[in-house]
């Protein structure tokens, strides 16, 4: 399986400013520090060896993740911004006459805004086929797009669209794999997903609060969890905002994180719907962070720990 | 993780002020043994004006160690008492900051310095129990 992340930020999109570029090329001219390079190949590898922060960035599309199985068909979670630079992508890998298979975590609005600009689902011959634990899954999706909201009527998709409810629970076979929800707290309820395929799990949770002193509900989300080659986990804020001033706002931590990955056994946790507020030198400083907490909480072998960012590819 | 369920956390009082000592891994069982010695200070009776938790013992805390002592922190500071934590080993002082736990509880060096912060009557207590200890 690979997965590749299309839009990793939390509840808004947001975009570089002018002082964010300013900042990583100041900070990219002072590494170099007058050298010259022989060519390109050379450039592009010292560009290559800056910290992530000064030569990249996370990005800004809210919530969208392709999941790769090798089928014929597309696998999608969540339609935030980032399903339109997807379906783009899509198009351009000969997207036309094929099955989007779309997951849902919820239909806040972070998780939604990217469907009327989801060029796929225009195209007569194309199959949408949106998949959640809501049972106004349809409704939400046709609200956003009614006057005086949008401009674009829902029913101005030519794709064949479809709803279908999942039960929380039970092993669902979709597009060649087998798919478990899981309930999750937040604001209206959100769902998890379990994909399993060929061997390996990845689990995608967002927009999911933990209360790790519930053991029932903690040993409940370990056993979703359990031995899952990848975890993307909502770690949007810290421990300490979690459970003080944003307690009960719907969101998690890295150290949660690394807490119910550990105990699950979980091979690598990759943090995901990162803080809008949060510039690319703060989401750095967190992955560092939880970096250090994996390996002074670490009892067997070490987890791997990464912050996810838009365009990034995960190979399982 | 290990659990903990011996862990014991000794309590002091220092007039106005008192003083739980914790020891070892806080985790889960760990926490609850916290919880239980910190709870009689919580009551919205109690005359307790501070509390200090001594963690000069602890190696580790666990989120739920630190879910803890936050809601220690809500309930005293609605009736407008304090908290601190004090004498933090370096590997929990990284815990402590990682969480950025140190944005919202008090964090001193040692638990002369917490109780002083709270109430000099305390400190007066404190330093007295200090030096019978000592003669």
């Amino acid at each position: 399986m690979r997965v590749r992340f299309w839009g990793t930020r939390g509840s808004i999109p947001v975009a570089l400013t002018v002082d964010g570029v300013r900042r990583k090329l100041v900070a990219a001219l002072r590494s170099a520090s007058g050298r010259a390079f022989r060519d390109e190949a050379e450039l592009e590898s010292f560009v290559d060896a800056l910290p992530f922060a000064d030569g990249a960035t996370f990005g800004g599309h809210t919530s969208c993740v392709e999941i790769e199985n090798g089928g014929p068909d597309f696998v999608i979670c969540d339609l935030g911004t980032g399903v339109r630079p997807f379906g783009q992508s899509a198009l351009t890998r000969n997207g036309d006459g094929r099955t989007y298979h779309v997951f849902m975590s919820h239909v806040h609005w972070d998780h939604i805004m990217g469907l009327p600009f989801f060029t796929p689902a225009y195209i007569p011959g194309n199959r949408v086929i949106i998949y959640g634990g809501h049972p106004h899954l349809e409704a939400a999706l046709r609200r956003q797009q009614e006057q005086p909201s949008f401009p674009v009527d829902f029913n101005t998709f030519r794709a064949d669209i479809q709803f279908r409810r999942l039960e929380p629970g039970k092993w669902h076979d979709v597009a060649g794999m087998k798919v478990m929800l899981k309930l999750q707290r937040h604001s209206g309820d959100s769902f998890g997903y379990r994909f399993e395929h060929d061997g390996k799990a990845v689990i995608y949770t967002t927009d999911s609060e933990h209360d790790l002193g519930n053991r029932k509900e903690t040993d409940a989300f370990v056993d979703f969890f359990r031995a899952a080659d990848l975890v993307i986990f909502d770690a949007m804020y810290s421990l300490a905002d979690a459970i003080s001033v944003k307690a009960d706002w719907g969101h998690s931590s890295n150290i949660a994180g690394v807490e119910l990955c550990h105990a699950a056994g979980v091979k690598h946790l990759c943090m995901f719907h990162h803080e809008p507020a949060f510039d690319d030198a703060s989401i750095a400083r967190v992955l560092a962070d939880t970096r250090r907490y994996e390996e002074i909480c670490r009892t067997g072998a070490p987890m791997t720990v990464t912050a996810a960012y838009d365009g990034m590819e995960i190979d399982l | 993780m290990p659990r903990n369920p011996a862990m014991q956390c000794p309590t002091h009082a220092y007039a106005d002020v008192v003083v739980v000592s914790a020891s070892g891994r806080i985790d889960f069982a760990g926490a609850q043994a916290l919880e239980a010695a910190i709870a009689p200070s919580l009551a919205p009776d109690s005359s307790v004006r501070g509390l200090v938790v001594d963690l000069a013992g602890v190696d580790y805390i666990s989120s739920v160690g630190l879910r803890v002592l936050m809601v220690a922190a809500k309930a005293l500071r609605a009736r407008k008492a304090s908290i601190a934590i004090a004498s933090l080993q370096p590997i929990v002082a990284e815990i402590v900051e990682i969480s950025r736990f140190h944005h919202v509880v008090d964090v001193r060096r040692d638990v002369r310095e917490a109780v002083g912060a709270i109430s000099a009557q305390a400190l007066a207590a404190f330093d007295r129990a200090g030096a019978t200890e000592r003669s």
